[in-house]
């Protein structure tokens, strides 16, 4: 040892390992502008193509002629739903277990559904071609309203399905009904509510909202008919799930189809399902024999290719008067659009909707839902959130808040009294679900104790005295969230898509020189798994983040993976990355043990290599044995050092956070002012310091944007009016509040690094607290639920009908 | 459709090429120029992400033709670079500052907060805001974008920015 060997600090600080705030490897291209991103690949030849959609949103197609476009300059070809039956793809599977139609079949159910795909030499001349296709529809009546699908004399929108008594998820109770899905013990919770000191009961809806990343749905399909290959770029955050989908869909083989997620712009959930534009671009490429590129335009992505929520859900708490939750009772009325195209793990028609207990110790539950079709469009995903999570999370959140107004009790003060204590965990939910581990009480004050929290209150009464003596118009509101979150699906024994267990993979190749590359069944959207993974791998192996390679969205190269969405890429893909580099490690630790001539017992790890115990100058680097493996391995040992692992895990991971939103709203005007947003998150081992505040930013940016105003909206003859940016709610850097954020650590004690996932944490709590704080500042005045989004016009009407404006 | 030819500069290089009157300007500069720097998240001008440099303004070049920049001298995302390659003061801040995600909105938003600091060397926080609200980011929240522009304003000044990403 000299003064330049470095210290264990510098050596553990050189590796940029977990617990880094590593800058991100992604940026280097992407402030350049040399992302790679699907848009951006040009292919010799290529042609575009583009949808003919429809105006209505019921009606029955009489007839297409396409005629007059096949003799616009550049067109080459108009597929209809005619042409797809010849190759049998006129209709898809969902994800779901339902189909739905890939172009017009005889009818069309939505506006903007797509009812013919013009391929031409560029977009412009796709785009004439478009224009002159010409439909005969006859409208048919519209139904927008999900209360009334079920209705005896309701239009009947499935006809595929008549006659169809079960569908996927068991018995159809009407000619619009999906499913019906139950859990919990109605006998007991009904018996709870019969002998409940106080209950409430609210009818509380998530409106239907996008994802809207800002790059849209896009791919580019090429067929090399002499290899009977087809190489599909995609903005797909399942890279694999497509591969194998379009294998069983198109009856490829499987190892002829090439699936590429080049660079994403942002997926939210958007892009994990399967659309027509995929099949067309596909099938227009086979028939054309050339590739064919489709760009989805932002009214097409707000108006046709998946939606999020829509779930109208009635909500009861039995309690005592002192405030102890008895039984939770809930039915939710799940709007599916025309074809259930939601995108949850097979087995689950709801998602993981029954992690409704929330952080609660609720004794008995009892949940139902109901899936109704209607003319609208198709889905739903899961924007930002693990599987309908978000949804359970609002409905429990905004009905602790009603149960505390009832009982006069300080919605904090309520929670903290219900809350799962932290000896009870692993704790078994009375909907099914065994949360890992938590610590909310501490989280909570936490976030009490940070916020001043019971300085606001009071300065909130004072507020309202003041505003009842007239000297102020405007009423301030403290929105507190507890959310807990069910991520990581999951594990084969409860999740699958379309029969694949929901595993996620790694493969690790170390080189000789001590670099390496680590390939993933996952793709990042923009979360920075390029530069988290190798930080996990860092810490494991011992070798410089900035010497492992990442690399995803490669169906050739990478290990199967069912991708990223549902905040399960930690989880799931993080838990592999662990479990490969410890099998690197392992056979690592039986070369330097043949190296340095010990027994590997006699080895012990230390930060980038290992050394013999007692004898600390003996001591082999990771890079000396990454090189050895290539030339000295012990007799009998395979040559070269890699791994791959596929993770099922054993359970899920449950991140909560303790959210507080206080708000400011001028009555006369509806308008609000975001006074302060403070965001506790415990998402278990953080990984990366810097990523993870980041995800919180942009997931209570979404938050904040759904609560306030971002919905996608239909007017009664199914016209969808908020169809650009000009009217869907798209926060800028004006109206995005500052975020100031925390945490807690309580890792998950099984997962390998004990991480637990992030990014959707702020959208699945975020909105309970702004859309609280808009309902606490109202409540005083005698309201004790308004509907979400809570835009200006929207909280102007409900001072209005509280009878304050004078 | 009559193709009309049009000649500009295009980061520091004269380019020609053949358009139809109705090429909006982002496909002249994506399809024919190829710099594919410059995005498209919307093409009705709401979101910013095709926001280029033209004669000293920042223009979403969905909303122009290419024939109406004829002439005309146009930075993109792919000019914004230091001439000897490495980052500029703004690129490297979006890097230090974490003020980036999917990269989508981020050759606009580096053009924008180019031309933003050029009109207004020392922003305060609410000027940035205003001065970045015609481009959309749905991944960042803002917050970092923020204090990115701020790392390469306190850069050009020759001081260190101090304040780290959260
Ligand atoms: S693409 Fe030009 S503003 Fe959105
Ligand atoms: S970083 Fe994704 S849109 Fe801004």
């Amino acid at each position: 040892m000299n003064d330049l060997t470095p210290t264990r600090e510098q050596r553990t600080a050189a590796l940029e390992g977990m617990g880094c705030k590593r800058k991100r490897v992604e940026d280097i291209r992407f402030t350049q502008g040399k992302g790679n991103y699907v848009d951006d690949v040009k292919l010799p030849g290529m042609l575009h193509g583009d949808f003919v959609r429809s105006p209505h949103a019921h009606a029955r197609v009489k007839s297409i002629n396409t005629d007059e476009a096949l003799k616009v300059p550049g067109v080459l070809a108009v597929i209809t739903a005619e042409t797809l039956k010849t190759v049998n793809l006129a209709w898809m599977p969902t994800l779901a277990g339902d189909v739905q139609m890939v172009l017009a079949d005889g009818k069309v159910l939505f506006q903007n559904q797509e009812v013919a795909f013009v391929v031409a030499t560029d977009r412009y001349a796709a785009d004439d071609g478009v224009s002159k296709v010409v439909v005969d529809y006859e409208a048919l009546p519209v139904l927008v309203d999900p209360f009334k699908s079920m209705a005896p004399d309701a239009p009947v929108l499935r006809e595929d399905l008549a006659g169809k008594t079960t569908g996927a998820h068991g018995p159809r109770k009407h000619h619009n009904h999906i499913f019906e899905w139950s859990v919990g013990d109605k006998e007991l919770t009904d018996a709870a509510f019969n002998k409940a000191e106080v209950t409430i009961k609210e009818m509380i809806s998530y409106h239907r909202t996008h994802p809207s990343p800002l790059e849209t749905c896009q791919c580019v399909c090429s067929f090399d008919k002499i290899k009977g290959e087809l190489t599909i770029w995609g903005t797909f955050q399942a890279p694999h799930v497509i591969r194998t989908v379009v294998a069983l869909i198109a009856k490829l083989p499987e190892q002829k189809i090439h699936v590429i997620s080049p660079d994403i712009g942002g997926g939210f959930g958007n892009k994990v399902g399967a659309y027509p534009g995929y099949i067309c671009a596909a099938v227009a490429s086979i028939v054309t024999g050339k590739p064919v590129k489709w760009v989805e335009d932002r009214i097409e992505n707000l108006t046709a290719t998946s939606f999020a929520r829509d779930y109208h859900m009635t909500t009861e708490i039995a309690a005592t008067k002192d405030g102890k939750v008895t039984g939770l009772r809930v039915h939710v009325l799940a709007d599916h659009g025309a074809f259930d195209a939601c995108a949850d793990p097979s087995k689950w028609p709801a998602g993981f909707f029954n992690i409704v207990t929330g952080s609660y110790d609720f004794p008995v539950a009892h949940l139902t839902v109901d899936g109704v079709y209607s003319n609208k469009a198709p889905g739903g995903v899961a924007y930002r959130c693990s599987f309908r999570v978000t949804e359970a999370a609002y409905c429990i959140e905004r009905a602790m808040d009603i149960l505390a107004q009832k009982l006069g009790m300080d919605p904090a003060e309520l929670r903290l009294k219900n809350f799962i204590r932290r000896e009870q965990f692993p704790y078994h939910s009375a909907l099914g679900w065994e949360y890992d581990s938590g610590d909310y009480h501490t989280a909570m004050r936490k976030m009490m104790e940070s916020t001043d929290y019971a300085a606001l209150r009071k300065e909130q009464a004072e507020k309202r005295e003041a505003f009842k003596r007239g000297e102020t118009r405007e009423v301030m509101g403290l929105g507190v969230s507890f959310f807990t979150e069910i991520v990581g699906a999951g594990p084969s024994k409860n999740c699958d898509i379309l029969g694949i267990a929901m595993f996620d993979s790694c493969e690790i190749r170390m080189h000789p020189t001590g670099a390496g590359i680590a390939r993933m069944g996952t793709k990042s959207q923009g979360q920075g798994h390029e530069t988290t993974w190798a930080q996990i791998i860092a810490s494991e192996i011992g070798i410089p983040a900035d010497n492992i390679m990442v690399e995803e969205g490669n169906t050739d190269t990478a290990p199967y993976g069912l991708g990223t969405y549902g905040s399960r890429s930690t989880p799931v893909a993080g838990a592999a990355i662990a479990m490969a580099a410890r099998k690197i490690k392992a056979k690592a630790q039986m070369i330097a043990a043949y190296k340095l001539e010990v027994h590997e017992d006699d080895l012990e790890w230390d930060i980038d290599g290992f050394r013999v115990k007692g004898l600390p100058e003996k001591f082999m680097s990771m890079k000396d044995i990454c090189w050895a493996a290539y030339n000295s391995v012990p007799p009998g040992m395979e040559p070269g050092l890699e791994a791959v692992s596929y993770y099922d895990p054993p359970n899920m991971t449950y991140p909560f956070g303790a959210y507080l939103c206080v708000m400011d709203i001028d009555v006369d005007t509806g308008v609000y002012k975001v006074r302060r947003f403070y965001a506790l998150d415990d998402c278990g081992t953080r990984i990366n310091p810097m990523i993870i505040e980041g995800q919180v930013h942009g997931g209570l940016t979404e938050a904040f944007a759904i609560a306030m105003g971002q919905e996608i909206r239909y007017d009664d003859g199914g016209n969808v009016v908020t169809g650009s940016f000009m009217d869907f709610f798209m926060p800028t850097a004006v109206e995005t509040p500052r975020w100031e954020t925390d945490f807690t650590v309580t890792p998950s004690p099984h997962h390998p690094i004990g991480a637990k996932g992030v990014g959707e944490s702020p959208n699945v709590g975020g909105v309970p607290a702004f859309s609280n704080a808009v309902n606490d500042a109202f409540s005083f005045l005698g309201s004790t639920h308004i509907q979400m989004p809570h835009d200006y016009w929207r909280n102007w009407k409900a001072a209005k009908s509280l009878g304050v404006l004078g | 459709m009559a193709k009309i030819h049009v000649t500009m500069k295009v980061n520091g290089a004269e380019v020609e090429g053949l358009v139809e009157p109705r090429t909006l300007l982002v496909h002249f500069i994506r399809e024919n120029l190829q710099l594919t720097g410059t995005h498209i998240g919307c093409e009705t001008t709401h979101c910013g992400a095709c926001t280029v440099d033209i004669d000293g303004m920042s223009v979403k070049s969905c909303t122009m033709f290419a024939i109406q920049a004829n002439g005309s001298d146009i930075t993109t995302i792919e000019g914004m670079a230091n001439a000897d390659g490495t980052l500029s003061h703004l690129q490297e801040g979006f890097r230090q500052m974490h003020g980036l995600q999917c990269g989508y909105c981020t050759p606009g938003m580096i053009v924008r907060a180019h031309r933003l600091l050029q009109e207004n060397p020392a922003p305060t926080e609410d000027e940035i805001r205003a001065g970045i609200a015609g481009n959309i980011c749905r991944c960042t929240g803002y917050q970092n974008i923020v204090k990115a522009i701020q790392y390469a304003a306190a850069k050009a000044k020759g001081v260190e920015f101090k304040e780290a990403a959260e």
